[in-house]
């Protein structure tokens, strides 16, 4: 086998790889970067939560449309995602609970309530592709959906890129410069959603997040700056994108998955080999002088 | 001299109770005026209310200025200390009431970043992360981006605790400095000797305020012994207050 059969005819030969591949690039371009002001906000974990409020409203959607239409599913996802983060914004704001404790509440039901809808209705293998995807039935509009979001992420990253540092930094600061650090909380908390809505048809409710925090963990890892921390999680998730593709179409496995497994492969490997890694550990090099 | 900021029997609670409790008593403009007191004395909370992040329960704050006029030291500041930035970029947020959100910081404001850098001894320092940086050193960024903040008003709330003794004397040294350009300082401390030597001015305040006015004067043994009588009593069997106006005392002898 020939490189070229090994790394480019998947893409060459069949159209159905060429969009999963454009789809895993724009999501790489899009999540990663979102990925490290989650992870920068302590908010890895909500990532997950918010990926699990999605669900219903695109079960909902699927509902509606009666088959597994990404445009009706988005915007029933865009719609429920939005409304669990906003009410739970709103309860740690009215009780005593704090947002993560108040975001785990409307997230389990979330994902209890998305499970029943489908069920109502559809099979166990739209449940299946539901929770997990499917990458390589991406068509034309899906993959037009996906590309508007990424495009749509980027532009909003550039324009709030400062407030929105200063606001993971030192919120504190933004309140006394009267800097309206909530508007730009909710807008980031918007892009998540988004960028949630566009690798839900690819990776599937469950795994949604695993382009976004796999990547951002690697970056944090070998990133000193916050400019090459987003550029270290764009192309680590570009590179798992592409990897798991040819991997899982060479092994005949389920893409998504390899997909995500590329990037653990990628994180596993950085845990051990990343400046503050274990190999460093265990070997240390001789301390400087000053 | 002006009243610049003034409390009119101000009052502020938690869950009903009061952390300060019916203050009156106004700041000069440009003065430098310590808050003394023992824990829990509401100096902090004061603090707090001046910035407007709490609500007077009861009473009012009254002044003409505006928040951008403001500059403010918390004391455990929520900042992200492993956030991966420049210890330049921490010191140009300084700059946000020219910048805001989105305007780009010019050439001007980096010559005046690390003019302020200098000042505060770290000149150097521009592209070191923040996270590789000592407490004291990380004390003299944020002191460098409240002296880029360029404002009327500036509020430290403990801001040489765990600094060593040489950091806290630059420190003091930009302090006196602001002194002497007019702006107005309020710092909370608890080294009775560090207000006697450097403040000209002291609230002393133990919930209620027990004296304002001359440092001498109010650093008192007397005053001191009934600060320490009144810190931390928090009374769950608390009647409702019935004064209107407490016990209301005015920092009229500087007046």
């Amino acid at each position: 086998m020939s490189a070229y059969d090994l790394l480019i005819a998947p893409f060459a030969d069949y159209g159905f790889m060429r969009r999963a591949l454009v789809a895993c690039l724009c999501l790489a371009l899009g999540s990663g970067p979102i990925g490290v002001f989650l992870m920068l906000r302590r908010m890895s974990l909500m990532g997950d939560a918010m990926s699990h409020a999605v669900l219903p409203g695109a079960a909902i959607g699927y509902l509606v449309a009666g088959s597994l239409s990404l445009t009706a599913m988005g915007i029933g996802g865009l719609v429920a995602g939005l409304s669990v983060a906003l009410l739970s914004g709103v309860v740690s704001r009215a009780t005593v609970l704090q947002e993560d404790a108040s975001f785990a509440s409307f997230y389990l039901t979330s994902l209890a309530l998305g499970v029943l809808i489908v069920s109502l209705r559809g099979s166990n293998i739209d449940l299946l592709h539901v929770l997990f995807g499917t990458i390589l039935a991406i068509d034309g509009p899906a993959l037009a959906l996906i590309g508007s979001i990424t495009s749509v992420t980027l532009i909003a990253l550039a324009l709030v890129y400062r407030p929105l540092v200063a606001e993971c930094f030192d919120p504190g600061f933004l309140r006394t410069v009267g800097g309206r650090g909530p508007v730009y909380h909710a807008l980031f908390l918007l892009l998540v959603v988004l960028n949630m809505v566009a690798s839900f048809q690819a990776l599937g409710t469950l795994m949604a997040v695993g382009l976004m925090m796999l990547p951002a963990a690697v970056a944090q890892l070998w990133g000193r700056s916050l400019t090459a921390m987003i550029a270290l999680a764009a192309a680590t998730a570009a590179v798992s994108g592409y990897v798991g593709l040819v991997a899982s179409y060479h092994l005949e496995l389920a893409s998504g998955p390899t997909i995500i497994m590329t990037a653990a492969v990628i994180y596993g490997l950085s845990i051990l080999f990343a400046p503050s890694g274990l190999a460093r550990r265990l070997f240390p090099r001789p301390h400087l002088a000053g | 001299m002006s009243a610049l900021l003034t409390l009119d029997n101000l009052t502020v609670t938690y869950d009903r109770h009061p952390a300060v409790h019916h203050v009156s008593g106004f700041f000069r403009a440009g003065s430098l005026t310590a808050i003394a007191g023992p824990n829990g004395a509401g100096k902090s909370t004061l603090m707090k209310a001046i910035m407007g992040e709490l609500r007077p329960a009861e009473g009012r704050l009254q002044h003409r200025l505006v928040r951008s006029d403001f500059g403010y030291l918390p004391q455990a500041a929520d900042i992200n200390r492993r956030f991966p930035i420049s210890v330049l970029d921490t010191v140009l947020l300084g700059a946000w009431r020219h910048t805001g959100a989105f305007r780009a910081n010019g050439a001007k404001e980096h010559a005046k970043a690390a003019g302020t850098l200098a000042a505060v001894g770290l000149g150097g320092f521009e592209r070191r992360p923040i996270g590789s940086l000592s407490a004291g050193q990380f004390q003299r960024v944020l002191f460098a981006r409240l002296l880029l903040q360029d404002a009327k008003v500036i509020l430290l709330d403990e801001p040489f605790t765990a600094i060593d003794a040489r950091t806290t004397q630059d420190l003091l040294d930009i302090v006196a400095h602001w002194h002497g350009e007019g702006r107005t300082v309020i710092a909370v401390l608890h080294d009775i000797e560090q207000v006697r030597a450097h403040f000209p001015e002291t609230l002393l305040l133990a919930r209620e305020c027990i004296a304002w006015g001359p440092t001498a004067e109010v650093m008192s043994p007397g005053n001191l012994l009934k600060a320490r009588m009144m810190a931390e009593r928090w009374d769950d069997g608390a009647g409702i207050c019935e004064s209107p106006s407490g016990k209301a005392s005015s920092n009229g002898v500087v007046a």
